[in-house]
């Protein structure tokens, strides 16, 4: 085997001479710890090596072994409930083999060796298998069954299929290609570069309920589609990426801390196993996986953990599961692909951003999609991406934000100044949109109710409006309003404090099914429509209106539970209607 | 035994780097040892090695420095400092080398000062509420054990004064456990470092601090090291000696500027106002140093302070810090102009673990709802006063004049305090309630109607 030498080592790049013959995104075990690096140019007799561990250390003419390997990762068993670094590498068992600091050069499979899992054939061979098809499955957790596919790039005759209790690594079947015989395992490996493959892109239609009364109401997402979330730091971007990963309507869950901070990784790890999913009642960890890459860990594992995470909801959306994907914070993966591009002194595009920044990003965004799954049964699948972006100064012109917005479909601008209102979630009702609310309607309406899309358009004109009567006020102060404008503004301040405005750490308000978001917001609108009446009959001033103590009890129907939600919302509508006569 | 082997091949000095050609072996960020002269001794660091060169960074600067008679050495480590016990109560430079005049310290263990990343899956939630004494704080912007929050402040403005007050006064309610302080000083004056000095000797907190003094017109290098270095010293007191340190950094501003100098000497791509692309993981590397791990007694609270050029939040260095800390406290010029010590803005000011520090149990139950009402009705109030800069106070409605009445109110009682008056939770928080009681009762949305009963006209 080749064995290369260092020849120049900076920051997380590394130069090495006498590799010829390797190829691009290849691994390799750079010097005598064996850090893991991958292959990120080539040019003469050099070859560049971005590297997954501190490089410091290292040195001139150390060794470097080519694997010849794409970076890939383990996909079976036990994926589930695990926490990863960048590359794959499982943190936990790190910690025991290495204790409470990360140390380097470690190599620790991504699947456990050694549990067994039962494993339940669907099929008798022999019989004529192709990539995909879904040969048994296995009760990975009380949430999630594991459908053991055959590999994508395979197709063959199975002839062996055995049931009963397995490790990853035994071999359950055989599949026969041609004159060759191969082992089928539990896992498989894929490259995490590598799109995996599927039969039919499907456009979205169905809406993905994430109980978040701002988002599911005004700016949804479809299941299979993309948001991104960008806003100034202290304007709540990752207790929303949390939230969507704990309440959003999906059977898997994939949350990348790309460059963020520890302990939130923590709170992540103490909080799902704590937290019932609200259909089976069962931990939400049951349906996770994290992939944690903190901010002062390896940057250009950094750059990895993106397509780790991506890869693997791919995985489970061809199982025909509804996966969703967060990342938390794409900044922080763009800023890495800069650090490495600077290193590797690359013509920077803009702000010293990769002039390949926009295409990484919209390929990274296009994995997502509704898919009709390749093989047998026909099954569809969707993996939804949401992004977070870290803009500097809270800038939405910072070159991230704006190729990110460029390919994703839903936008929610989140605004430190609703935050320091305490106004959360901070998204701002006016700046951001959706795309997917068309394509939306007929899902909306067989889930909820025929006006629900309506409803929400009405609530949203009257925001608009109070914005441009705001500007007034600013200007000449409220008295110069006629009462009809002052009524909207009052309407308007109810829809904001009583409907968006959520508190994500009470229990009671954290989550709101789609069922209670459009009777809250009816009863808003309720309000609205009958205080228009009176008030142009002229039988109650606008000043009375303003005083009404029912609004008090609109107030308050946040924090009624989902099961009394239609009583107290008829009780509302009767007193509503009993002093607006 | 081997010979010690002394180059004389520095082919290129530039600003503080320095090129050493001919090397075999040099290894990534090792440390190098430089004479000058006859017997001055520096230090430096390998920042890149390629083919036969080294390129070296000169923690004390490159002066005197010349290409033919400085003698340099490769040391084959990184740089470490030694730690025992006896590093508390002193003061060492900003390379971690004795500057007290005492004796050496005999060290138990060394560490490297680049550390290593804390397993995420090692790490302890920090949800331990710390009582500073200081309102505005502790009622709204909590810190919690572990934590790292930052004070974001302006050339001016009394950073240092509201620092050691807590330094002095942070303390965890119902416990009696080894606490310690580690001070780490970046090109600040010497005016400044006596100060901080002085109140630990007179509150009796110098004897279990440690201080690593990097002044103005020290070495601007060094500044590279010293929050490595403190950091270094912090995590042995906590996870081998299992002590709550609390570490207090100033002026992160000086140490950014260091790195951009650097930066600039090598020629990199500059990213936003001439700061490294890498700044925030650089910065980083060193925030993260701080938490809880599980399984260990000890902790590290960390409070970097630094000054925002023009008081503008989204200059590079404030912006990436609040990008990683947990929060940050923001000081107010306005609010120093209206003699409010601390100044500490509370509206654009935010704890994110705040949350999981208070409530029943840990401070008192009512506490996030009553923070979150006295947000909302301190932002109406700013909100009524701009009005009334803009249109008079004919614009007012009624309502609007009582926020504007809360909001005077409100800063002078909650937020503003003595440098020496030490608050206790109760105290805090009743302050508060008693400030509500200014607002209507039907304004007050955001606490539960059982706490209005309780606390807003308490039955004594």
């Amino acid at each position: 085997m080749k064995i290369g030498k260092i020849y120049k080592i900076s920051g997380p790049l590394v130069v090495c001479k006498g590799l010829e013959g390797a190829r691009m995104y290849d691994v390799c075990y750079v010097g005598e710890e064996k850090l893991i690096g991958e292959i990120i140019a080539l040019s003469g007799d050099l070859t560049y090596i971005q590297v997954y561990e501190d490089t410091a250390g290292l040195g001139v003419n150390d060794p470097v072994f080519p694997t010849y390997q794409p970076l890939m990762v383990e996909l079976g068993p036990g994926l589930i409930s695990s926490i990863y670094d960048g590359i794959q590498r499982p943190l936990d068992k790190i910690r025991i083999l290495a204790g409470d600091f990360i140390t380097r050069g470690i190599l620790i499979p991504a699947l456990d060796r050694e549990k067994k899992w039962y494993f339940k054939p669907l099929v008798k061979p022999p019989l004529a298998v192709s990539g995909g098809d879904i040969v048994g499955e296995v009760k990975e957790t009380d949430l999630v069954i594991h459908k053991i596919m055959i590999p994508p790039d395979i197709s063959g005759e199975l002839i062996e299929l055995k049931e009963g209790e397995f490790t990853v690594e035994e071999v359950i079947g055989k599949i026969r290609i041609k004159d060759n015989i191969i082992d089928l395992k539990l896992y498989h490996k894929w490259p995490v570069r590598k799109e995996r493959p599927y039969r039919n892109k499907l456009p979205p239609k169905e809406i993905l309920a994430t109980g978040q009364r701002v988002v599911d109401t005004f700016f949804p997402i479809a299941k299979g589609g993309t948001a991104c979330v960008p806003g100034p730091f202290g304007s709540g971007k990752t207790v929303i990426q949390h939230q969507f990963s704990k309440w959003a309507d999906a059977e898997i869950v994939i949350f990348i801390g790309c460059g963020e901070r520890g302990n939130e990784m923590t709170d992540v790890l103490i909080e799902f196993p704590k937290l019932k999913d609200p259909k089976s009642g069962e931990p939400l960890m049951k349906r996770t996986v994290l992939i944690a890459n903190t901010s002062n860990m390896p940057v250009a594992a950094r750059e990895a953990s993106v397509y780790t995470g991506i890869t693997i909801g791919e995985y489970f959306r061809d199982m025909g599961y509804s996966v969703t994907l967060q990342a938390d914070s794409t900044s922080r993966w763009a800023e890495a692909m800069r650090e490495i591009s600077g290193r590797l002194e690359e013509m920077p595009g803009e702000e010293g951003y990769p002039a390949y920044l926009q295409r990484r990003i919209a390929e990274f965004y296009e994995r997502a999609g509704r898919v009709l799954a390749l093989g047998k049964p026909e099954r569809e699948g969707a993996l939804s991406v949401i992004g977070s972006v870290s803009p500097p100064g809270g800038d939405l012109g910072d070159p991230v934000v704006q190729a990110t917005l460029r390919v994703v479909k839903v936008f929610w601008s989140l605004e430190d100044k609703l935050a320091y209102q305490r106004h959360f979630p901070a998204i701002s009702w006016l700046n951001s949109y959706s795309l997917y609310q068309q394509d939306l309607i007929e899902d909306l309406s067989k889930k909820v109710a025929p006006d629900f899309v309506e409803l929400s358009k009405e609530a949203m004109v009257i925001l608009e409006k109070e914005a441009e009567l705001l500007e007034i006020v600013r200007l000449v102060g409220k008295d110069t309003l006629s009462p009809s404008d002052r009524l909207i503004l009052e309407a308007a301040r109810i829809i904001r404090e009583d409907f968006l405005h959520q508190n994500a750490f009470l229990e009671i308000d954290t989550y709101t099914s789609l069922k209670k978001q459009y009777e809250m917001l009816k009863i808003c609108l309720y309000f609205y429509e009958r205080a228009k009446k009176v008030l142009t009959e002229n039988k109650l001033t606008i000043e009375d209106i303003e005083k009404l103590k029912v609004r008090e009890r609109i107030a308050k129907m946040k924090f009624v539970k989902e099961e009394e939600i239609e009583k107290e919302i008829s009780e509302i509508k009767k007193e509503l209607e009993e002093c607006l006569k | 035994m081997f010979e010690i082997k002394y180059h004389r091949k520095i082919s290129e000095i530039s600003g503080p780097l320095i090129l050493i050609k001919g090397v075999e072996g040099a290894k990534y960020l090792e440390l190098v040892e430089i004479i000058v002269g006859e017997k001055e001794r520096r230090f430096g660091q390998v920042l890149e090695v390629y083919e036969d060169k080294a390129l070296v960074q000169v923690f004390e600067g490159t002066r005197g420095i010349d290409l033919t008679e400085t003698k340099v050495r490769f040391l084959g480590e990184t740089i470490k400092i030694g730690l025992s016990k006896d590093i508390l109560g002193r003061i060492f430079d900003g390379l971690g080398r004795v500057r007290d005049g005492g004796p050496e310290i005999i060290p138990e263990i060394e560490k490297d000062i680049n550390g290593a990343p804390i397993n995420p899956y090692a790490r302890e939630y920090p949800n331990e509420f710390i009582q500073t004494g200081i309102s505005a704080i502790d009622g709204l912007n909590t810190l919690v054990r572990g934590q790292k929050l930052p004070i974001f402040s302006g050339s001016g403005l009394p950073h240092n004064l509201l620092a050691a007050q807590i330094a002095r006064q942070a303390k965890v309610l119902g416990k009696e456990e080894e606490f310690a302080v580690v001070f780490g000083a970046m090109g600040i004056t010497f005016e400044e470092a006596n100060f901080f000095i002085d109140s630990f000797e007179k509150s009796g907190a110098l004897e279990r601090s440690v201080l690593f003094l990097n002044l103005a017109d020290e070495p601007a290098i060094e500044r590279i090291a010293t929050p490595r270095a403190a950091l270094t010293a912090a995590e042995y007191l906590a996870f081998d000696l299992d002590m709550h340190v609390l570490v207090i950094l100033t002026d992160m501003t000086n140490y950014c500027e260091a790195l951009r100098e650097i930066s600039a000497a090598r020629k990199e791509v500059p990213g936003r106002r001439g700061y490294p692309g890498y700044l925030y993981t650089d910065l980083a590397s060193i925030y993260e140093r701080c938490g809880r791990i599980k399984g260990k007694k000890g902790s590290i609270t960390l409070m970097p302070i630094l000054t925002m050029p023009e008081d503008d939040k989204t200059h590079p260095i404030p912006d990436l810090t609040g990008y990683i800390t947990e929060g940050q406290i923001i000081l107010s010029r306005s609010l120093q102009r209206k003699k409010v010590f601390p100044p500490i803005d509370v509206l654009p000011s935010l704890s994110r673990l705040r949350d999981k520090g208070i409530g029943k149990g840990k401070t008192r139950e009512d506490h996030a709802e009553l923070a979150n009402q006295l947000f909302a009705c301190y932002a109406k109030g700013k909100e009524a006063e701009e009005l009334e800069v803009i249109l008079g106070e004919a614009a007012l409605t009624e309502l609007d004049k009582i926020y504007l009445h809360f909001a005077e109110e409100f800063e002078k009682r909650f937020v503003s305090q003595g440098e020496y008056e030490d608050r206790s939770i109760e105290e805090t928080l009743n302050i508060g309630w008693e400030l509500l009681r200014l607002i209507p009762k039907e304004e007050l949305k955001r606490v539960r109607e059982e706490f209005i009963q309780k606390y807003l006209y308490p039955k004594e």
